[in-house]
C-alpha cells in the first residue's frame, strides 16, 4: 500500500499513561462515560419490569422491579473497557450480584452459557463460567443514583472483565442454554467472547 | 424526567445521510436517494430518511416508523460486515457507462 | 456522471472566522467535480502513529466555483477533528478529503421551488450552499429561510445574508433566537413551532420544497411543526447532524 498521507501537527486523543497496569491494551481512559446505543432508549415503566432467569433451570423465575430491589445488594467499584477504545477506571455501581440471582435456581449442568436478553431487542452471549463467582452483577445504581436512561437504567449487566458490549443495558433477563448463541454483536464481526486483555475485539483475534 | 429534551440517545441519532460514504465504500453507488422498504412494517422510503445510530461498536440503521432494525454494518480492521436482512430490498442505481 | 469514491489530499488556501467558534476553510482539490448544494464531504486525518479520525463536513459554497470547495465547521469542546481544524489548521496546510457525497438532501436549481430552507445552528451550512447556487444559477425561485440560534453571535454568514436579501427579492430570511436577542429587535424570539412555520412559509403556497437541517432534536421538532401546517412528509427533506452549540 502506498505510504499512508501523515496530517501535520495532529496527536489524536490524548492518550493516558497506563495507570499501574490496569488499561488493557490499545485503550486510553476517559473522565466522561460515553454513551453509545445501537436504538433508541427503551422506556419500560417500573409497575411493568421484571427480571426473569429461564432456559435450563429447574423452574424459570421471575422478579416484579420492587422484588427486586428486594433482594441483597452490594456496592461495587470496577474498571470498565468498551471495544471502541475507551476505558473508565474505578466506577461505582450498586446492584444484585448474578451469583444472587442464580442461588434462587436450579442450575442444570448442560447450561453452559448465558444469553441476556433486555428491552429493544439487544442480546449478548457470555459463557456461563464469566458471570458466577463474583465477576458479574445487575447494576441499578450509578454513583449513588439511579441509573440513567441514556446508560441502561433502570437496570443494566455488569460484567467488567470483558468489554463493555458484554454489559447489556436495559437487561430484563438471563436465558441458561446449552449451546452458544452469538449476540447482537458477536454476530456481525465481533468477538465471541471479548477478552480485553487478550484484546479480542473482533471474531478471529 | 422521560420527555424527549432529556433523551440523551434521541441527541446523538442522526439518519441515513451520516452514512453516506460509507454506503457508497460498500454498495460502489450513492445510496441515500435510494428507496427501500423495512421488512418490519412495509414502510417504503429514501435511505436518507432511517434513523442512524452512530454511537456504537457498529452502525444501526432503524425504520423511522417503527423503529426495527433495517441495516447494521461493523467495521473491523480486516473487514466490514454487513447485515441488511431488515431490508425487504435495496435498490443500486447502474453506472452510466 | 458518476466516479468512485476516494481520498484525495486537498490544499488549504484559506482559513476566516465566521463567528467566535465557526470557521470556515477554503480548500483546493486536485480532483476537483462539481458538488450538488446540499453534499458533504469526509475528512480524514492521521496521526503518525497511524490513528485516525473522521468527519463529515456540508459543502458550504456553490458548485458553480471552479477546483475549490468551502467547508464551515463549529468547533466542538471536545471535538477531535473540528479541534484539529480550528487551532492547528493554516493556509498551506493539506487535509485528506473523500467526496462529494449525498444524493438525497440535495437541491439544484432545475429542481425549481418555491424552497422553504429551516436551519437550526450549524445546519444553515448545506442550506447556504443551496442559497449561494441558487444565485449562481440565476435562479429566481422565490425562497424563504427560518435560521434559529441561540445569540446574535452564533449567526454565522449574517452579513452576507442580509447582503443577498437586500439586492435579490425572490430570497427572504427570517431568524429566531431562543436565548439572547439584539438589542431593537421586534423579530421571533422562540423556538420554532408551527404557527411560526405558518406565518414564514404561507406566502410560498401549497408546493412549496422544504429543506430542514440542524441537531437531530431540532429538526424532529421543525419537521413535525412543519406537518402540522398542512405540508406533506414528501414536501420534506431532513439532514439531522449531530448535537452542537447552535440552535436551542
Amino acid at each position: 500500500m502506498a505510504d499512508r498521507f501523515i496530517s501535520r501537527g495532529f496527536l489524536g486523543k490524548r492518550r493516558q499513561p497506563d495507570v499501574a497496569g490496569r488499561v488493557p491494551p490499545g485503550q486510553y481512559v476517559v473522565n466522561d462515560f460515553p454513551v453509545l446505543s445501537a436504538g433508541p432508549t427503551p422506556r419500560t415503566p417500573l409497575d411493568q419490569w421484571t427480571f426473569t432467569i429461564e432456559g435450563v433451570v429447574g423452574e424459570s423465575l421471575k422478579w416484579s422491579w420492587h422484588e427486586f430491589l428486594q433482594l441483597p445488594t452490594q456496592t461495587f467499584v470496577v474498571d470498565i473497557h468498551c471495544v471502541t477504545k475507551w476505558s473508565k477506571l474505578d466506577t461505582r455501581w450498586q446492584g444484585v450480584s448474578v451469583d444472587t440471582l442464580f442461588e434462587h435456581v436450579e442450575l442444570d449442568p448442560q447450561a453452559v452459557y448465558v444469553i441476556a436478553f433486555c428491552d429493544g431487542g439487544y442480546t449478548t452471549n457470555i459463557p456461563l463460567a464469566d458471570v458466577i463467582n463474583g465477576q458479574a452483577f445487575v447494576a441499578y445504581n450509578y454513583d449513588d443514583r439511579p441509573l440513567a436512561p441514556e446508560h441502561g437504567g433502570p437496570a443494566r449487566l455488569v460484567v467488567p472483565h470483558l468489554y463493555f458490549w458484554k454489559s447489556a443495558k436495559w437487561i430484563r433477563g438471563l436465558r441458561l442454554v446449552e449451546t452458544d448463541r452469538p449476540g447482537f454483536w458477536e454476530s456481525l464481526g465481533y468477538h465471541n467472547r471479548g477478552d480485553p486483555w487478550k484484546e479480542q475485539r473482533y471474531s478471529g483475534d | 424526567m422521560d420527555n424527549v429534551q432529556s433523551d440523551v440517545n434521541r441527541a446523538l441519532m442522526l439518519d441515513g445521510n451520516a452514512l453516506a460514504g460509507l454506503l457508497q465504500e460498500i454498495f460502489a453507488v450513492e445510496m441515500t436517494a435510494s428507496p427501500t422498504e423495512c421488512a418490519s412494517c412495509g414502510r417504503e422510503g429514501e435511505m436518507g430518511t432511517l434513523l442512524a445510530f452512530t454511537q456504537s461498536p457498529g452502525v444501526i440503521l432503524r425504520c423511522p416508523a417503527c423503529e426495527s432494525v433495517v441495516m447494521r454494518v461493523v467495521q473491523t480492521t480486516k473487514a466490514i460486515y454487513l447485515d441488511a436482512r431488515g431490508a425487504a430490498y435495496l435498490r443500486l442505481e447502474r453506472r452510466i457507462s | 456522471m458518476k466516479r468512485p469514491l476516494s481520498w484525495q489530499i486537498a490544499t488549504v488556501v484559506d482559513v476566516r472566522p465566521e463567528t467566535a467558534k465557526v470557521k470556515t476553510f477554503t480548500l483546493e482539490l486536485p480532483d476537483w467535480t462539481p458538488h450538488r448544494a446540499g453534499q458533504h464531504y469526509d475528512v480524514r486525518l492521521t496521526a503518525p502513529d497511524g490513528y485516525q479520525a473522521q468527519r463529515s463536513y456540508s459543502v458550504a459554497s456553490e458548485p458553480e466555483r471552479n477546483k475549490e470547495i468551502d467547508l464551515t465547521v463549529e468547533h466542538l469542546e471536545d471535538g477531535e477533528v473540528s479541534s484539529y481544524l480550528h487551532d492547528v489548521v493554516i493556509p498551506g496546510d493539506q487535509i485528506e478529503v473523500r467526496g462529494p457525497i449525498g444524493g438525497y438532501f440535495v437541491w439544484e436549481s432545475a429542481r425549481g421551488g418555491p424552497l422553504l430552507l429551516i436551519a437550526g445552528g450549524s445546519g444553515i451550512v448545506p442550506l447556504m450552499s443551496m442559497i449561494r447556487h441558487r444565485a449562481a444559477a440565476g435562479s429566481t425561485v422565490p425562497t424563504r429561510l427560518l435560521y434559529s440560534s441561540r445569540t446574535p453571535e452564533d449567526v454565522i454568514y449574517y452579513e452576507e445574508l442580509q447582503k443577498r436579501r437586500a439586492i435579490d427579492k425572490g430570497i427572504e430570511v427570517f431568524h429566531t433566537f431562543t436565548r439572547a436577542r439584539p438589542s431593537g429587535w421586534t423579530g421571533y424570539v422562540r423556538r420554532i413551532d408551527h404557527q411560526m412555520l405558518r406565518e414564514v412559509a404561507e406566502p410560498l403556497g401549497e408546493g412549496l420544497q422544504a429543506f430542514i437541517c440542524g441537531p437531530t432534536l431540532f429538526v424532529e421538532a421543525a419537521a413535525n411543526a412543519l406537518v402540522q401546517t398542512g405540508i406533506k412528509p414528501e414536501q420534506i427533506r431532513t439532514e439531522r447532524f449531530g448535537p452542537t452549540g447552535g440552535s436551542s
